[in-house]
């Protein structure tokens, strides 16, 4: 394919450009050039006279370097031989680094030691990015933390996830033990869904100690969560609240479909984090944040988000890129939106695929044995909104905390391994 | 692209408003150019030897940033890259991350030929549509070119799907070259040491090829160069390392070329990027871990910019969540999350047929709507307006009420006393707390459905039709 141009209409084409190399150079008459004849040729070039043939050199430089595409005009290179270059052109990449991340992640610190008021061994930190997550554009200074599902009640589990805790199903304070000590869980989210008046009614009183109970089972930071009643949480978050006076817990949650002001109030008084949940929704989270630090008083350092985790498969899309614009936001500059986020990864077995036997579609491939299925399922929620800049995750499943730990802690660069040879990957027998 | 304005599109457009592209004028064919809604060959006037010039210089000027490259031909042509964002959310990301899962030339024949069709047939179905995998890497571990060639041969035989040859022998790729070369494989891999053979295959055969070297200034270089030699459809692998440091740095490496693709603008290294969490298969040997592992490093680099990756687990536990993510991070975000309230048939209802509730959250919508449809259940469903929001959450959030259930109805003209002999309602499971207050509201009977609507089916051969009271 080749296609003419004159070379004057190439002229006015880049007219109003400052263009050094055409300077001086002046077009006698409308001279036809067969680009695609001449093409690189030098040769053929010169003979159609030297000054118009530096002429068509300079402009095709100058097209290239414009982004036109002088190489389409050109066409096929049929006649031309192939360029052989005898080595490789020497080349450094480098790239910037984001200078709109001005604005670093609120810390936050869950848990609190002895000398601290509270009776935890250890603290949780949380927060402190300057960049998305495992970015080379500045340090990372704490890794992700896992926290753990206990209930206060016996409850329908995917049975991938029930065969793990059937032992301590009645025993929130021995489901708390085990998640610590054999699964490695950083934190216990004690979740009071008994109380639910549609459920139990459990009274705020007795749910305040089940609460006691567990944070004396375990010496690790705990989030205390409601049933999600938004009638009856504030009344329990409230007494539990109390009942671990100083601990630095994370209450569960609010949220702008209840007396936020309740909770926000209990964790105030009795030193306590207020996870800030909504759904789905950046405005409303801001306008969650703005409310509970304006209108209600709360530290910075005393909030955490919950943008509201979808599983994989069932709305991941929106939670993943909201989390991310808030992130985004946090970085650049918002100050209602730069706070660490907590993710309710045990969504994901919500997910049909994580538990169900098999497909109920007859389309489809055969989904194969659920048992496998269901962690890695709460594994690519969690990872995929680890990548979005989510700092906590709460889960279920011991598998996909032992997993999702060990990439998250690989990508935040605290994982040692010997190191790998890929170069000859493609002749590796797998 | 290197327009960012409806406005800047127009001035080259022929702007005589004749509509001929669908749009009423020209400037709102801009607009969709711009958020590449739209192609300009939609535009027939353009087209013509009048608007030459301007064509052209609009075609480079709408250029994505990152080259699309293509690999296949005819109905199984895959795309791979032409991305013009860093964050989905800023327009949306294209052409899906391509999945070649890889066979070997050391397989028996009829094994060969199984792994090959397992790839092929995979299908799940989702919102509407069938999830499926898109190409087959082949794989020389014999180091023998005929043997090499003959896999190949076998495997283009047995498939349609594009093929990915894979050697750092240009021997061996150029006799797999031969017998595949009207399919426009893509060809693996030039490094520092083969790229002089390799890029003369890639001249001769016109095929696409990828670069390989995790020295990120030694892969610019061999991208220059063979620039220079005129081959443009390249594809960059950065190096996948499956663990440790070495991982870490793989996915920096990952972030840094897409960002100086996009964002800066570098166009020596503006191409669509190859991972290979097959590498997990080099440190794990237990066929479990290694799938998990295999699926994690595909997840993070499905987030993180690989265009095309190369994958070995045909197991369902990891292919199932590999082709929900990448359906989750590119599916198009400007689409609405909520399908409009009102009362849909489902199938051919009569009057006796039941009538069920559901959300109007797309997701949730879609999935019940194909359950149904799927095992032929002829019903009404109703969206019931509740903002977007899935069941579980609308029950929680109060978005989803009798009072907005009875008033979806009322909207929808839709009488169900009169509708259905039945008088009855099925709510979703997991809004089986509203039972009482439907009854309340609606004065009529109200049965719970399962949790989930894939047990509609068992569901109905248990409950339905409602016993008379
Ligand atoms: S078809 Fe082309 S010329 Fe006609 S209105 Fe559309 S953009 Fe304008």
């Amino acid at each position: 394919m080749t296609k003419k141009i004159k070379l004057s209409e190439l002229g006015s084409l880049f007219g109003g450009l400052d263009i050094e190399a055409l300077e001086g150079v002046k077009i006698e008459g409308d001279v036809e050039l067969d680009l695609g004849q001449m093409g690189l040729n030098p040769q053929m070039a010169y003979a159609l006279g030297h000054e118009t043939a530096q002429m068509a050199f300079h402009l095709m430089n100058i097209s290239r370097i414009l982004g036109y595409p002088i190489d389409q005009m050109l066409g096929s290179p049929a006649q031309q031989k192939p360029v052989r270059p005898s080595k490789l052109i020497e080349s450094k990449f480098g790239v910037a680094r984001n200078e709109d991340w001005k604005t670093p992640i609120q810390e936050v610190v869950l848990g609190a030691t002895s000398s601290d008021g509270g009776s935890r061994k250890s603290t949780v930190t949380l927060g402190g990015e300057v960049a998305l997550p495992y970015y080379f554009d500045g340090p990372m200074p704490h890794r992700n933390h896992i926290t753990m599902d206990v209930f206060d009640m016996p409850i329908n589990m995917a049975k991938a996830v029930k065969s793990n805790y059937e032992d301590v199903i009645n025993s929130p304070a021995e489901w708390a033990k085990k998640v610590v000590r054999d699964f490695g869980a950083d934190m216990v989210t004690i979740h009071l869904i008994s109380t639910d008046p549609n459920i139990k009614d459990t009274s705020p009183k007795e749910a305040a100690k089940t609460v006691e109970d567990v944070l004396q089972a375990v010496d690790v930071p705990i989030v205390i969560g409601g049933s999600g009643n938004p009638e009856k949480d504030p009344a329990v978050l409230e007494k539990a609240a109390e009942a671990a006076e100083g601990e630095r817990c994370l209450l569960a949650s609010a949220s702008l479909n209840l007396d936020y002001a309740r909770i926000a109030e209990a964790a105030k008084k009795y030193n306590h984090v207020v996870l800030s949940w909504t759904q789905l929704e950046i405005n409303a989270q801001k306008e969650l944040n703005r409310k509970l630090m304006k209108q209600c008083g709360v530290a910075r350092e005393n909030i955490i988000m919950d943008p509201t985790t979808a599983a994989l498969g069932y709305g991941l899309d929106y939670a993943y890129t909201n989390m991310e614009r808030i992130r985004l936001a946090g970085l650049s500059g918002d100050l209602e939106l730069n706070f660490p986020m907590s993710s309710g990864t045990t969504n994901a077995w919500g997910a049909r695929e994580s538990w169900m036997v098999s497909s109920p579609l007859k389309e489809d491939t055969d989904w194969g044995p659920r048992e496998y299925r269901g962690p890695i399922w709460e594994i690519v929620t969690g990872l995929t909104l680890s990548l979005a800049g989510n700092d906590l995750f709460m889960m279920m499943h011991p598998t996909a905390v032992q997993v999702l730990k060990e990439i998250t802690q690989t990508l935040y660069g605290s994982k040692e391994t010997e190191p790998v040879n890929i170069d000859d990957w493609v002749s590796a027998v797998v | 692209m290197k327009l960012n304005s409806p406005l800047q599109v127009y001035k080259y457009l022929p702007q005589i408003n004749c509509a001929e592209c669908g749009d009423a004028t020209c400037m709102a064919f801009g607009a969709h150019l711009i958020d590449r809604s739209k192609k300009l060959e939609d535009c027939p006037p353009i087209l013509k030897d009048k608007y030459k010039k301007k064509y052209i210089e609009l075609q480079t000027l709408l250029a994505p940033e990152i080259r699309q490259v293509t690999i296949g031909v005819g109905e199984n042509v895959k795309n791979i890259g032409g991305d013009d964002v860093i964050y989905r959310h800023q327009l949306t990301f294209f052409n899906p991350t391509a999945f070649a899962y890889d066979v070997w030339d050391t397989m028996p024949e009829q094994e060969l030929i199984d792994r090959v069709n397992k790839i092929s047939n995979f299908r799940k179905f989702y919102v509407g549509k069938f999830l499926k995998v898109d190409m087959v890497a082949i794989r020389c571990v014999s180091g023998d070119a005929m043997k090499f060639a003959g896999a190949v041969k076998k495997v283009a035989e047995t498939t349609k799907l594009p093929i990915v040859l894979c050697s750092f022998d240009p021997v061996c790729l150029r006799a797999a070259l031969e017998v595949v070369k009207e399919r426009r494989p893509l060809v693996y891999a030039a490094t520092e040491k083969n790229w002089s053979e390799v890029a003369e295959l890639a001249q001769n055969y016109k095929v696409p090829v990828v670069l390989f070297s995790p020295d990120l200034d030694k892969l610019k270089s061999l991208a220059a160069t063979f620039q220079e030699m005129g081959i443009k459809d390249l594809v960059l692998d950065p190096g996948t390392y499956p663990q440790g440091k070495q991982l870490k740095e793989s996915f920096e490496r990952f972030v840094k070329l897409r960002r100086a693709g996009i964002k800066e603008g570098q166009k020596d290294i503006a191409y669509p990027l190859m991972s290979i969490p097959l590498n997990a298969w080099l440190v794990y040997k237990d066929a479990v871990t290694a799938s998990y592992w295999e699926t994690v490093l595909a997840s993070v680099f499905i987030v993180r910019y690989a265009d095309i990756m190369i994958l070995h687990s045909l197991e369902p536990y990891a292919m199932l969540p590999e082709v929900h993510l990448r359906d989750t991070i590119y599916t198009d975000p400007r689409t609405p999350v909520k399908v409009a309230p009102g009362v849909n048939e489902v199938g051919s209802p009569t009057k006796d047929s039941p009538v069920i509730i559901t959300t109007n959250f797309a997701l949730t919508y879609y999935t019940v709507e194909s359950d149904l449809s799927s095992n032929k259940i002829n019903c009404f469903l109703a969206a019931v307006d509740t903002d977007g929001i899935g069941v579980e959450a609308a029950v929680a959030g109060g978005q989803l009420t009798a009072a907005k259930i009875k008033d979806t109805f009322a909207k929808a003209n839709f009488e169900i006393k009169e509708k259905t002999t039945h008088s009855t309602l099925i709510l979703p499971g997991l809004a089986a707390r509203l039972q009482g207050d439907v009854e309340d509201v609606t004065g009529l009977r109200v049965m719970i459905g399962p949790p989930d609507s894939g047990r509609i089916p068992g569901w109905m051969e248990k409950n339905w039709p409602p016993k008379q009271k």
